[in-house]
């Protein structure tokens, strides 16, 4: 367990300064947050902005400004926000692909130093290798196991994804749908505590998307996984999450939190599951007279 | 006109064979005729071309020149792959390398390996290392070219995912890097070897007294037997094509038919 003075002196920083001098009160309510993180957060951010250089002097672009969240261990959350404010960019920081300006992220208490294969990342483009069949696609995270285990594991999460009987196809001669599958199980093979998902389905038909999110519940339940998962789509947030975190439009912070406290599997068309998706079109500012499935 | 509704694969294929087919046909009977029309008697006809052929293979002269052709090129192309493929990888994958690098190779590359024939009989003399030479210098640069294409070129993506999965820099390069570049390595491994299968006919035409750019010289400078020489070009021209095809198999493999537009 960590002590508050423990904390700080592992996190120095001018941003933490910053917010010292500020007001003794942020301190201590932050010394709090990361005590209890240690036990129970999965994901703790703290702070985090970020500005990527522009090509001339002047022209840099803030995307993240000082963005503060928290994921329990086992949640399953969604970062939702409109296009191009910086959801990527957060999920690349927290995945340890980019570094913050400013702010910290920790991950198991640990400050995060680029990635790491206990925190498995499903990429937006489809990460699968295109030059190895889905089985060794499937077991590319376990290499250092013995061959029996590598089998065992490598069927277990193709059975699981549902993906059996296609061991040696190639991706190419995959669906886009069935590709996310092998990432998927890819990402599971490798027994991560944390699976990071930037907008794995957005590629997808309407239908298999569907398909693929009720999937994701299911292999969420069963495999007990912390996930962190992207989308621009409000419909998609509130099918799959526990909490959804509202990002602002550039540069972005978490404009507000939104507990979905319904029981899985969901109703798509019970008055609750509406209100929840009608409360996240309210808070990112969009009429609902447009249309009652629009997506940002 | 109304296309049939069904094609059967088997015409397809019958059909994709027998097009090429019929334009060779074509072209053999133009040949004929232009050389019947135009009264030469120097310039051989398809069948004198043939019978040239049958005469070199009877004496052995074919298959000796074919394989000393092969010989030298399959020498000069090794050594080009062996240092082209290395190189470019390793260019592609540093960026102060490349930045250090490119400019000489880019300064190299146009010079005709034609160009570096008196420099190749001056430092190699007349053996077989100066044609050896020359088609390691004619092929080494388009090999090394598209390997640091290949790599510079790379979706970022697979290389992400490989750092997540937390691999060692030598497996990083075997297991991800080369696997992404092997199928634009392999087109310029295609590329390279029809340019070498060309120089090779040319440097044997000055340095050496065997191979099949040797028999089109010593034929026409012995006899002006421009049958002969005809029936090296049409073995040239075979064999680039044989060549080709069996490099074009490469590209079937399942570890790199990703990377090839589908057709
Ligand atoms: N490497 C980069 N350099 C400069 N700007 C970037 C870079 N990556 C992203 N951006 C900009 O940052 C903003 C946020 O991008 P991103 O995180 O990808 O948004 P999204 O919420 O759609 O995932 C965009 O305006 C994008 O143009
Ligand atoms: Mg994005």
């Amino acid at each position: 367990m960590m002590e508050p003075g423990n904390v700080q002196r592992s996190t120095p920083n001018v941003q933490r300064s910053n917010a010292e001098g500020a007001s003794s009160l942020d301190v201590g309510r932050w010394t709090l947050d990361v005590e209890r993180s240690s036990e129970r957060a999965a994901i703790f951010i703290r702070d985090v902005s970020l500005t990527f250089p522009g090509k001339r002097l002047g022209d840099e672009i803030a995307v993240l400004d000082h963005v503060s969240a928290r994921v329990a261990k086992g949640e399953f959350v969604c970062l939702v926000g409109p296009s191009g404010c910086g959801k990527s960019t957060l999920l690349n920081i927290v995945g340890g692909f980019l570094t913050a300006s400013s702010g910290e992220v920790l991950v198991e208490g640990q400050p995060v130093h680029g990635p790491d294969p206990r925190r498995i990342f499903v990429f937006q483009e489809n990460g699968v290798f295109p030059w190895l069949n889905v089985r060794d696609n499937v077991g590319f995270g376990l290499r250092g196991k013995s061959k029996e285990e590598r089998e065992k594991t490598i069927a277990h999460y193709i059975a699981m994804v549902g993906l059996t009987g296609f061991e040696d196809a190639y991706p190419r001669e995959l669906s886009g749908g069935m590709r996310q599958r092998v990432e998927i199980a890819r990402a599971l093979a490798a027994n991560p505590d944390i699976i990071y998902m930037d907008e794995p389905f957005g590629a997808l038909d309407f239908i298999t998307r569907l398909k693929m999110r009720a999937d994701l519940v299911r292999i969420w339940q069963a495999e007990k996984k912390t996930i962190l998962f992207v989308t621009h789509d409000i419909e998609e947030a509130v099918q799959l999450a526990d909490r959804v975190l509202i990002m602002s439009k550039r540069p972005a912070t978490i404009q507000q939190v939104v507990e979905i406290d319904l029981a899985r599997p969901r109703d798509l068309d019970s008055p609750r599951y509406l209100e929840k998706r009608d409360e996240i079109f309210r808070i990112m500012g969009m009429s609902l007279r447009v249309g009652e499935t629009l997506s940002v | 006109m109304p296309r049939p509704a069904l094609r059967t694969a088997h015409a397809t294929t019958l059909l994709s064979f027998a097009l090429p087919v019929g334009v060779g046909v074509m072209f053999l009977l133009g040949w004929h005729a232009a050389v019947r029309i135009s009264g030469s008697d120097l310039f051989p006809t398809p069948v004198e071309v043939g019978r040239g052929l049958l005469e070199l293979a009877r004496q052995g002269l074919l298959l000796k020149y074919v394989v000393a052709s092969l010989f030298r090129v399959s020498w000069g192309f090794a050594l080009a792959v062996a240092v082209g493929v290395p190189a470019g990888l390793l260019l592609g994958w540093y960026s102060r390398g490349f930045q250090a690098f490119n400019p000489m190779i880019q300064i190299f590359r146009p010079i005709s390996p034609i160009a570096w024939i008196p420099v190749a009989i001056l430092w190699f003399g007349v053996t077989d290392a100066a044609p050896i030479f020359l088609i390691f210098l004619a092929s080494v640069f388009p090999i090394t070219v598209s390997s640091i294409a290949a790599v510079q070129n790379m979706q970022p993506v697979y290389l992400r995912a490989a750092q997540n999965f937390g691999l060692s820099r030598g497996e990083l390069f075997r297991q991800v890097i080369l696997r992404a570049s092997l199928p634009q390595i392999i087109t310029g491994i295609r590329i390279a070897l029809g340019v070498a299968w060309l120089v090779v006919v040319a440097a044997e035409m000055i340095a050496v007294n065997s191979g099949l750019g040797y028999l089109i010289i010593d034929a026409r400078n012995a006899g002006k037997r421009y049958d002969l020489v005809v029936a090296g070009m049409v073995m040239i021209g075979v064999i680039g094509l044989v060549l080709d095809l069996l490099v074009r198999q490469l590209e079937k493999f399942d570890e790199v038919r990703w990377g090839y537009a589908r057709r």
